[in-house]
Order: structure tokens, then sequence, then C-alpha cells
């Protein structure tokens, strides 16, 4: 009864479990309504949809199933570009990346959008809009080999990609991270800043301790709540990093709550003479490097995030950056930094296997000593575990 | 048992139907909502109308979920037990019952209300998940297992600061209040002044939500607050008209300061209607 209603839901991605859809019917068994489909709107929505930023959602998919209402043609489609972008690339392997070359990202998100605003109505069959069937590259039921899936249910498997989550993606632990598996993430983080700090008196602990043991004292420590790891964030922004920069603010939001000590500054590309703390105001408030290098200890770790993804005149030439003219390469700068903090490392959230192919991203490699780990979980640990020996 | 709000509280049917569907079934019911749409007032206003206990636990910061339960008051035992006090060999005199053991106790239903649950510590929803699946828990100083007599109503208020962790939302119903239209507002209005004259009314509405269209308000003002205004005006034995003059936009509503609470809001308030004038 209803699994057919529960499964809509489901498939509307919305975050119901099966406790809840029994719960519903429970609800239902014991006539908490009458027979009418206000009622059990209500209901169903207390009981299945816990936040209220979901009704929206909630809304769409209870009309759908009950009004038969068609979803409407590009309803699914009102996303961001940069959202788009990075969905559609992860559904790509490597292989499927390098032949969708043929028409280029751009220009395929280009068109897409293109169609999106020509299309007016719904389209089926043909070779050019949006719709299903067909060999046009957007829509589904297709059967160009490079085709971007909107809606449906895929019917020969041949579109690159597909909009339907990957439901095992959160188990694997070396996919990018995601907003679902940042939690996790955030707990490798939380290990490495409890570890190795310093216990203090639990005076509370101590109290209830000695009068537990009637009057004899009794100490108690307790790690010290806010680590002594202090943490310098340098953040790679624009350019080449934009399709990651949402992974990064969303590890450097998990990271900010974490430690007591952490500092953050955002460079473009490589490092140079100036960095800044707020990249809406990165030409009016620079910070000139050196004024950094010296004011942070060297027990603090470095953690950079960034592609390492540019043009290796920008490491090795002077006047190689391509925001200004920077006097020493910045191969000298990342170097300066490293000695500065010997603990360093760079998270990387290009794959790994792409690393080699890219001449500067295997110059900072070996600039850092290898120290440069994907972001992923993996990763991560793997990082975390380097910096706190 | 059955809730259909109360002569002081105008519940709309959305609500009443999750009041009831959670007093039916037995499961929490989480209340969401604007400040001031009367998320606390709720279970109050249960209890009472059911005529049931209420039990009321207002969560703090510092507040942890085994406070609810019970504290072992060590630092009495240990100064009875400087003094010679007899009692000191009963660890069970030391030992002070929280909100819920007090509800688990009670002879009949109760009603319990944890109110901003999102003010705690992001575990604290987590350590009560078994407490309040299973309505019981166990008292470890004195080997003893509390369980409820009757599953007493559970109403756990939030402002949304912090997320809640899925295991224990799957475990409780949810309500979002909405606020009020302007024909429910005339209802409560009514509810809580029964003698106000319909114009005053009518035009006070219509300053209220007017106020609430503005952009940029730091806090739009609330039902409470609307229903405190009226009691200004009623006091101030204050004339429908003088709420709109023939410029309406020349107008500042008198008494606002109990609408707007924030320095900024009046500043822009103030700002705008001078704003008005000036194009004038």
């Amino acid at each position: 009864m209803l699994i057919d209603f529960f499964l809509h839901l489901k498939a509307s991605r919305l975050p119901v479990s099966i406790k809840e859809f029994l719960t519903l019917l429970e609800a239902l068994q014991q006539h908490v309504i009458e027979y009418s489909l206000d009622d059990f709107y209500v209901l169903s929505r207390a009981i299945l949809v816990k936040d209220e930023t979901n009704f929206d959602k909630f809304d769409r998919a209870f009309g759908e199933y009950f009004k038969g209402v068609e979803a409407l043609p590009g309803m699914d489609v009102l996303i961001p570009e940069e959202w788009l972008r990075r969905a559609v690339k992860k559904h790509l392997t490597d292989a499927e990346r390098a032949r969708l070359e043929k028409l280029g990202w751009d220009k395929l998100m280009e068109t897409f959008k293109q169609r999106l605003a020509e299309q007016k109505e719904r389209h089926s069959g043909g070779s050019k809009w949006i719709g299903s069937g067909g060999t046009s590259p957007f829509g589904h039921g297709g059967t160009h080999p490079e085709g971007i899936r909107v809606g449906g249910r895929s019917e020969n498997r041949s579109a690159v990609k597909v909009w339907e989550k990957r439901e095992y993606r959160n188990l694997d632990d070396s996919v990018e991270l995601g907003t679902r598996n940042i939690k996790v993430a955030l707990r490798r983080l939380r290990r490495f800043a409890r570890e190795g700090a310093a216990e203090e008196l639990d005076l509370e602990g101590t109290i209830a301790g000695t009068a537990r043991n009637a009057g004899w004292l009794d100490l108690h420590m307790r790690p010290e709540r806010h680590n002594a790891v202090k943490v310098l964030l340098f953040l790679d922004i624009g350019g080449s990093m934009d399709d990651h920069i949402r992974v990064c603010e969303e590890l450097f939001s998990a990271c900010r709550s974490e430690f007591k000590h952490l500092e953050h500054y955002y460079f473009h590309n490589c490092v140079y003479d100036y960095l800044w703390k707020d990249n809406r105001r990165r030409h009016s408030e620079r910070i000139p490097t050196p004024d950094v290098l010296h004011k942070y200890g060297n027990d603090y770790k470095l953690i950079f995030v960034g592609d390492a993804a540019m043009s290796p005149y920008e490491l090795v030439q002077p006047n190689g950056s391509i925001e200004f003219n920077n006097a020493e390469p910045g191969a000298t700068w990342l170097r300066r930094l490293a000695d500065t903090w010997p603990h360093a490392i760079w998270l990387n959230p290009e794959s790994e296997h792409s690393w080699q192919y890219r001449q500067s991203t295997s110059l900072i490699y070996n600039l850092l000593g290898g120290r440069m780990f994907p972001l992923t979980l993996d990763g991560l640990a793997r990082g975390m575990r380097l910096l706190s020996k | 048992m059955r809730f259909s709000g109360s002569e002081t509280y105008v519940a709309t049917r959305d609500l009443t139907l999750a009041v009831n569907a959670a007093i039916t079934l037995q499961r929490p019911l989480l209340i969401k909502g604007e400040p001031g749409t009367g998320k606390t007032m709720l279970a109050e206003e249960v209890a009472a109308s059911l005529g049931l206990p209420l039990f009321e636990w207002h969560v703090k910061s510092t507040t942890k979920a085994q406070q609810g339960l019970y504290e072992y008051d060590a630092v009495s035992r240990l100064r009875d037990s400087q003094l010679g006090e007899a009692k000191v060999a009963d660890i069970g005199s030391y030992i002070v019952k929280g909100v819920l053991w007090q509800a688990f106790e009670c002879e009949t239903p109760s009603v319990v209300l944890i109110d901003e649950i999102d003010k705690a510590d992001i575990e604290f929803p987590n350590d009560l998940l078994r407490e309040l699946d299973r309505m019981e828990f166990f008292v470890y100083e004195t080997r003893e297992k509390v369980r409820a007599r009757h599953r007493p109503l559970l109403f756990i208020t939030s402002n949304n600061e912090k997320e809640l962790p899925d295991a224990f939302l799957r475990r409780c119903f949810f309500h979002y209040i909405r606020f009020p239209d302007k024909e429910t507002m005339t209802k409560i209005v009514d509810v809580h002044f029964p003698g106000l004259k319909p114009a005053l009314l009518r035009e006070a509405l219509e300053v209220f939500f007017e106020l609430r269209e503005i952009p940029g308000l730091k806090k739009k003002p609330s039902t409470s607050e609307l229903l405190d205004w009226l009691k200004l005006l009623l006091a101030e034995d204050i004339p429908p008209e003088a709420l709109r003059s023939k410029d309406q936009k020349t107008a500042i509503p008198p008494l606002h300061g109990a609408l707007l609470k924030n320095e900024q809001d009046v500043h822009l308030f103030e700002r705008l209607i001078f704003m008005a004038r000036h194009n004038r």
C-alpha cells in the first residue's frame, strides 16, 4: 500500500526512510485522518519531511503523484551552471572525459543552455532539441554518444551522463569530498586536531571523583579540548580552481570550527608577493607574503588547497604570474614557505592519476617532496597522518 | 484525546492534525517556525486543554542530556559525609530527578516540552535517542531502571540554529508553523482582545503587515509583538484614524517601539519615512 508513493518520494530525492513510511501506515491504520487528500497531505508531510527546506520538493512530488501532473519540462534543469558542470563531470570516466574533447565542455554546456532558452515546449524525437528519444546530445533516451540526459529513465544506457544519483558513491572513500561525506572528513580532521594535545586538569571531574572517594583527592586529567595544533590554510581561488571551489569551501568551513588556531589566506594559482584574506576585496586588502612568513611560528602546519594546475612559467619564470609582475618565480616562494613551515602538505582536488600528466603539478609535487594528497577521504587521512607525525 | 485549539490559542488545521497524529501514535512532535509564532505556547495550551500536567525543560548551550534524566549531587554527599549525617549511606538521596524522570513517574499521562533543543550541543539529541524511543533509562548509581508509566506527549521546539541529526528526526513528527495570514491573524487577535473595535483592528493589521513587507528589516515583527502593540494601543486609547493619517507615508505608527525591537530597524524605518516625505 502506497509503496509507489513512497518510492516516488524517494525518487524525488526526499530523505525519507522506511521507518517513517511504516509510521505513516500506522497512522492510517489508526484512523488519524478521515478520507481526505488534504489531510493525507498534511499527515504525510508531518511524518515524512523533517525540514522545511524540503517542503517544496515534497509539494512537487506529492502533486506529481496524486494529480498525475507531468513534471514540467525544464523544471529539473533550473540548476546553476556551476553545479551542472560539476555534476556532469562526476559521471565521466577519464577516458570519456578525453573523448568529450570532441565537442568540448564549454561548447556542450553553452549549447545546452542555449537550447534550454530556445525550447518552449515538450519535445520528442528529432536531433536538435532537448527531449526524449532522438539523437540530440540533450534529453533522454537518445543515441548520441556524448549526450546530456535531462530527466527521464535511462533507456539504452548510451547517454554519457545520467542525472540520477549514484547510490553507493558515499561508500567509496576515493571519491572527492562532497556535502555527504564531509562529516567523515571532519572526523578525520578532528582526530588530527585532538592528537598529541596536552592534558589539562579536569576540575569538575576532580571534584566529582574526590567526592566519590569520600574526600581523598582524586585528580582527573583530560585531553585539552582545544587542540594545540596550529594550522595555516592557503586556498587557491579563481581561475582553474573554479571547478573545485565549492569542495574547497566546504573543507574550509569544516576546518574553521575544528581548529582554534586556524588562519586562512587566499592565493591565485601560486603564491607570490601578496596574499589576501577576503576574496571580494582581494585587490584593496592584500597582505605581503613576507609579513605572513614572519608572523606565524614554525610550529604551524601549512596546508595548501589547490589544483596546482597552471602554466609551468608561473612556477619557474620571474614575471610568470598571470596577474602581476613577480620579481621572483613561484617556485622560490613555495620553497620559502615550505622552509618556514616544515610541516606542509598540498591537497589537490584533481584525481591523483592525472597529476603526472601536468607539468606544473609534478613540479609542485617535487617541490614539496611528494607531500601532495588528493582531496578525498583517503587522501585527507594520509595527509593528516603525515602532518601529525 | 484530541486537541482542537483552545480559547486562548488559535491552531490551524495543519497544526491540529499534526498534534493529533503525534498524540495518537505517541511520537514526539518537532515544532519549528519563525520566532513569536507560538511554538512554546503550543505545549502549554495542549497540556491545559487536555488537562495534563506539563513538564518543561528549557535547553541552554550548556545543557547535557543527562540532566533531563537525573543528576548525582556528589558535592553535597561529600559535605554530608564530613558532617557525619546518617543519610550518606544511601546514595539514592543524592540523586536529583530531572524533567524526564518526573514525567515518567507521573501518575497520569503528561506533556513534556523540550524547548529550543537546537541551543544545546550537537550530540544532545543523539544522547536522548533511546530514552525517547523506549521511554526508559538506567540509573547507574542506584542500579535501577526507570520506565515511563505512561508515554508522555513530547513537544520539541527548534529555532534552526543547528541541524538536528537524522536518526533523531526520523523518530519525530514535524510541523513548521507558518506565519499566519491575515485571516488567521484576525482570529488570533480576536482570541486575545475580544472587545477590540473592528476598525482599529483592521487598521492595525494593515500597518502591521505593511511593516513586515519592508525589505531589509533585521527582525520582522511577529505575532507576539503584534499582540503587545495592540495592548499598548488599547491602553493609550488611540483612535483608529491616528494609525492611518491622510497621507499614509508620512505617519509613523504610534508606539512602533513595540513592533520594531532593533535599533537599526527603527533607523531604517524612520529613514524610509523621511524619504517618502521628501519625495512628496
